[in-house]
């Protein structure tokens, strides 16, 4: 018998059901490619067969990390840059529920770079969605570790002179196993990429072009895209990764000429770090937090530890 | 009480396997009838560098290291670098014996390995003036040889061990038993043959002048020897913790490396992770998804969970977090104690602190606050942080193996079951009030995710009952009012439900009464035994209740003194400032003891400490410490 009847219940999915009744409705400027995020999700999770009490959503600080505000799902918004230890440990807590980090660039990139690439090197089961405008948007412009070489704000009015990071090309080096872009203004490709993240037995990380109309006026609205799957320019196989590679690079580079390249980079089928704890015996088969809810459980005690002390 | 007891010190370099040699001798100890008490010096290093073990043992309790010591066991550094001539770190080989001769005790003993030190730096120490002054009886003895000669040389440990045995006429029975428990049959046989040689080779060549014997004692029940680390350990498992994630930090990292070593096999997780912001941030994310959990770190370490641990409590997730102090500030003295972090570990993070923080005295303690550190934390939704040094961490004391035959405490605490939610208030969108404003003893029930009817948002803004981030002002004054005041439910649970965290030694009548808290209590508490014994009138308290204060038990302590000494291991007095800060008053009263050169307190110091306080003297203490006179003087 289990605690938690949300987990895996079988039954029809309205497709409203992540939507809020009522307030808050979502306080994002008009335009903001967050809106289309948010869309996104409403429309894959009922599609992957989710229901809004199995689902764990957590997410940063930033314009981007109001995402579960709107979203009738359990969240979590944490604190700048940390979604992804906590997202991970309630993952390990509790594996039958389905975890979805989210944060902005800054977030994730930025304050909370090392979490990023260690989530990934593990490998946790789960999904991560990087909002990325290419700017700090809740704090107002500043320059992000997204942002061109040369862009100005408040913060770097001689423009900056750091080249941008390459989202795509460090969740591969580091271990991701499923790694896609996306943008705001593609519903359909993002829903779709959305739910073979939330499929994939690993770290699915996503990074979503969202722009930012406020602060980012000179900034392109990320249209027109191209599918690299779908267009005839670029063919490659995302199940090797030094091909992989080699698109994620162009892609990149792309992005600050002028070209949004969007899709799917790179499909891996490592096993899953819950798998592999599960495997060396690190980890219980059943979920942990059941055992809490267990009457008949039998707990350990140290006084049966106590031999090695005499 | 007996003053007869032995304090067995064994120096050598860090890499040498003191650890292991003491670790067997106080069990040794231990099994036959003795109390014993560990103390650890050593150095920030992993090869070399001098170090020592010290094992105080007697026929009565004994709770603290002692005064100086009477037996040193000297083996030599075989990781010493070169000598040089004014040499930053000096010779180091000769250290093991020329860094302990201070603190050696009139009749002491000196064994010393001969076959390692050399006879030139041993003449430049002025040996033998100094043992004719000291009634000091030398043992050169060439326990490298003996080692070799039998077995290997790193088997000199065992060689000393049975030289110090027979000078003190101690029975080799537990050490032989110890030694066939932990060694493999290969290196056995080598081992006791060097400990019988070594012992009747003493036994029959030495003429004994000395009057150091092992002293004799016995216990009603088996013992079991634990550090604190142990005790900590325990008392996190025993309250049904399962979740652990850490960074290696000294000392934290011996709670850390016993709860990985035991968790998995117990059904439990343990992460080592990227930093120890992530450690806090997955304590706080498996507590939220409904598992036992902790973290923790040392000063350092801890600085980084400030963020995370303000999370914990604006979203009421429960976690326990340890504090394990090391000599600061920054990398300070990482393998020292200290009591520097005290105010740091009460206020860190930003806005308002709702945080618990127990600070045990000894191991009994350790234990007991570390379980009932997850019970406060889970009922009243709260972090709570067990705050302790490097002193408690590594010190080794015996405890009857009764005192851990508990029943275990996996109670989630103040959580509901999806039964519960379907009678409990959740608004038009089906979001369950979590959050609520009026409930009982502040705490408003958790769901957990994958409840069916648990759903809410738990955020670090300011939120309503179901989890909305608001900035309205009555609903902030609410929930702000809410979480503060837990603290005093807390305070009167603990006043009410269970026995005082603060333990009372001494005469009840005393005008003249000493305020120690954490690892310092057993050193004040012989010294208050010993200036009772004295003649001297005076009693001590060891405060555990960091927050919520235990404003009530400290004023009737401090109503019923004239005069009171704070005693702790830092230089600013920092719980000398709490204690004024929660009380309001007192500040005439009160006056410090303070030491903060990386070694703890010894008696003998406190005794000083209170003969210059008692007198209004304004002499310069003899020890390392230093006297802060009260409030306007
Ligand atoms: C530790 C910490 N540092 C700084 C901030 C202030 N801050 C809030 S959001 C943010 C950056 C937001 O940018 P991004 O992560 O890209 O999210 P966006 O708003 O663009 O979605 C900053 C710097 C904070 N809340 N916490
Ligand atoms: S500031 Fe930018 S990112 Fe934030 S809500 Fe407005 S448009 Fe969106
Ligand atoms: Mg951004």
């Amino acid at each position: 018998m289990s605690a938690f009847n949300a987990i895996g219940e079988e039954r029809d999915i309205d497709r409203n059901e992540f939507t809020p009744g009522i307030e808050p409705q979502p306080t994002w400027c008009p335009g903001c490619g967050d809106f289309g995020v948010l869309k996104a999700l409403k429309q894959a999770l009922p599609e992957v067969g989710l229901t809004p009490e199995e689902v764990l959503t957590v997410t940063g600080i930033g314009c981007s990390g109001k995402l579960n505000s709107y979203l009738d799902t359990y969240g979590f918004h944490t604190i700048h840059g940390r979604s992804l230890p906590v997202a991970r440990a309630a993952k390990l807590a509790n594996d039958g529920l389905e975890v979805i980090a989210a944060g902005g660039d800054g977030d994730g990139y930025g304050i909370g770079g090392n979490h990023f690439m260690h989530t990934a090197r593990e490998n946790h089961d789960m999904t991560y969605i990087v909002f990325n405008n290419e700017v700090f948007g809740l704090t107002k412009g500043q320059t992000s570790p997204t942002s061109p070489k040369g862009h100005k704000s408040k913060t770097t009015p001689h423009g900056n002179a750091k080249s941008p990071i390459r989202p795509l090309s460090l969740a591969l080096t580091s271990g991701a196993t499923y790694i896609a872009r996306t943008a705001a203004v593609n519903p359909n490709q993002a829903k779709e990429i959305i739910k073979e993240a939330i499929e994939h037995d690993g770290f699915a990380h996503i990074d979503f072009l969202t722009q930012c109309p406020t602060w980012n006026k000179d900034a392109r609205q990320y249209v027109p895209y191209i599918d690299v799957q779908e267009s005839d320019d670029y063919d490659f196989d995302v199940t090797n990764r030094q091909e992989a590679q080699e698109m994620m690079f162009e892609t990149e580079n792309q992005l600050y000429e002028g070209t949004v390249l969007t899709g799917r980079y790179f499909v891996d089928e490592r096993p899953s770090y819950q798998e592999q704890k599960k495997e060396l015996g690190e980890m219980p088969e059943e979920p942990l937090a059941e055992r809490y809810f267990d009457e008949d459980a039998e707990w350990e005690r140290s006084y049966d530890l106590l031999e090695r002390h005499k | 009480m007996s003053n007869h007891e032995l304090i067995w010190r064994i120096a050598g370099g860090s890499g040498d396997g003191i650890d292991s040699t003491s670790q067997n001798f106080a069990k040794a100890l231990m099994r036959s009838g003795l109390d014993v008490f560990t103390h650890r010096h050593y150095p920030s290093r992993i090869r070399g560098g001098h170090t020592y073990v010290e094992i105080r043992a007697a026929g009565h309790e004994v709770q603290s290291r002692g005064d100086g010591y009477n037996c040193l066991l000297a083996l030599g550094d075989s990781f010493a670098r070169n000598p040089q001539e004014e040499a930053y770190y000096g010779n180091e080989e000769i250290k093991p014996l020329s860094e302990n001769l201070d603190d050696l005790r009139e009749g002491g003993l000196i064994v010393y390995d001969s076959g390692l030190l050399s006879e030139e730096d041993v003449a430049e120490l002025d040996l033998e003036e100094r043992a004719a002054e000291n009634d000091w009886h030398v043992f050169p003895i060439d326990l490298r040889s003996m080692a070799k000669e039998h077995g290997r040389e790193v088997m000199r440990n065992t060689a000393g061990v049975g030289v110090t045995a027979a000078l003190l006429e101690m029975d080799l029975e537990h050490i032989e038993d110890l030694m066939e428990d932990a060694m493999p049959e290969k290196i056995l046989e080598p081992n006791l043959t060097i400990l019988h040689e070594a012992y009747d080779m003493v036994t029959e060549e030495y003429a004994f002048e000395h009057d150091l014997r092992i002293p004799e004692g016995n216990h009603d029940e088996a013992q079991a020897l634990l550090s604190g680390s142990n005790a900590i350990a325990y008392g996190a498992i025993d309250a049904g913790c399962r979740f652990i994630a850490g960074y290696p930090m000294t000392p934290w990292t011996d709670v850390f490396t016993i709860m990985s070593q035991n968790l998995p096999d117990m059904g439990g997780i343990s992460e080592q992770v990227e930093d120890e912001i992530a450690a806090a941030a997955l304590a706080v994310g498996a507590s939220h998804a409904g598992v036992k959990a902790m973290s923790g770190s040392s000063g350092g370490g801890f600085a980084l969970m400030s963020e995370p641990l303000g999370l914990a409590e604006m979203t009421e997730t429960p976690i326990v977090l340890l504090e394990s102090m090391r000599a600061g500030p920054s990398t300070g003295m990482p393998t020292k104690p200290e009591q520097g972090d005290l105010e740091f570990t009460l206020y860190t993070s930003q806005g308002d602190s709702a945080r618990v923080v127990f600070a045990p005295g000894n191991i009994e303690e350790a234990y007991e606050q570390t379980r009932l550190a997850f019970h406060v934390a889970y009922e009243y939704q709260i972090p709570t942080i067990i705050m302790y040094d490097q002193k408690l961490s590594g010190e080794n004391t015996n405890v009857p193996v009764s005192f851990l035959d508990r029943e275990p405490a996996p109670s989630l605490g103040s959580v509901v079951t999806e039964a519960d939610l379907e009678d409990m208030p959740h608004d038009e969108t089906g979001k369950f009030h979590r959050f609520q404003h009026d409930v009982d003893n502040n705490v408003s029930p958790r769901s957990l995710p994958g409840q069916k009817g648990g759903r809410y948002l738990a955020t670090g803004n300011e939120h309503t009952p179901s989890g909305h981030i608001s900035e309205d002002a009555d609903n902030r004054v609410a929930q702000m009012e809410r979480r503060v005041e837990k603290l005093e439910d807390i305070r009167a649970e603990l006043d009410e439900e269970h026995d005082s965290n603060q333990t009372y030694v001494g005469d009840e009548l005393a005008d003249f009464g000493i305020i120690t808290w954490g690892s310092s209590q057993g050193a004040v508490f012989e010294a208050v035994e010993r200036l009772n014994d004295d003649g001297h009138a005076v009693k001590a308290v060891s405060v555990s209740d960091m927050m919520p204060f235990p404003e009530a038990e400290m004023t009737e302590f401090l109503e019923s003194v004239d005069q009171a000494m704070v005693v702790e291991m830092n230089a600013t007095a920092q719980f000398r400032g709490l204690i004024q800060k929660e009380l309001g008053r007192y500040g005439e009263k009160l006056t410090s003891l303070l030491k903060y050169n990386g070694n703890p307190f010894e008696p003998a110091e406190i005794v000083e400490g209170y003969e210059l306080n008692s007198d209004g003297s304004d002499a310069d203490p003899s020890a390392q410490v230093r006297i802060e006179p009260a409030a306007g003087d």
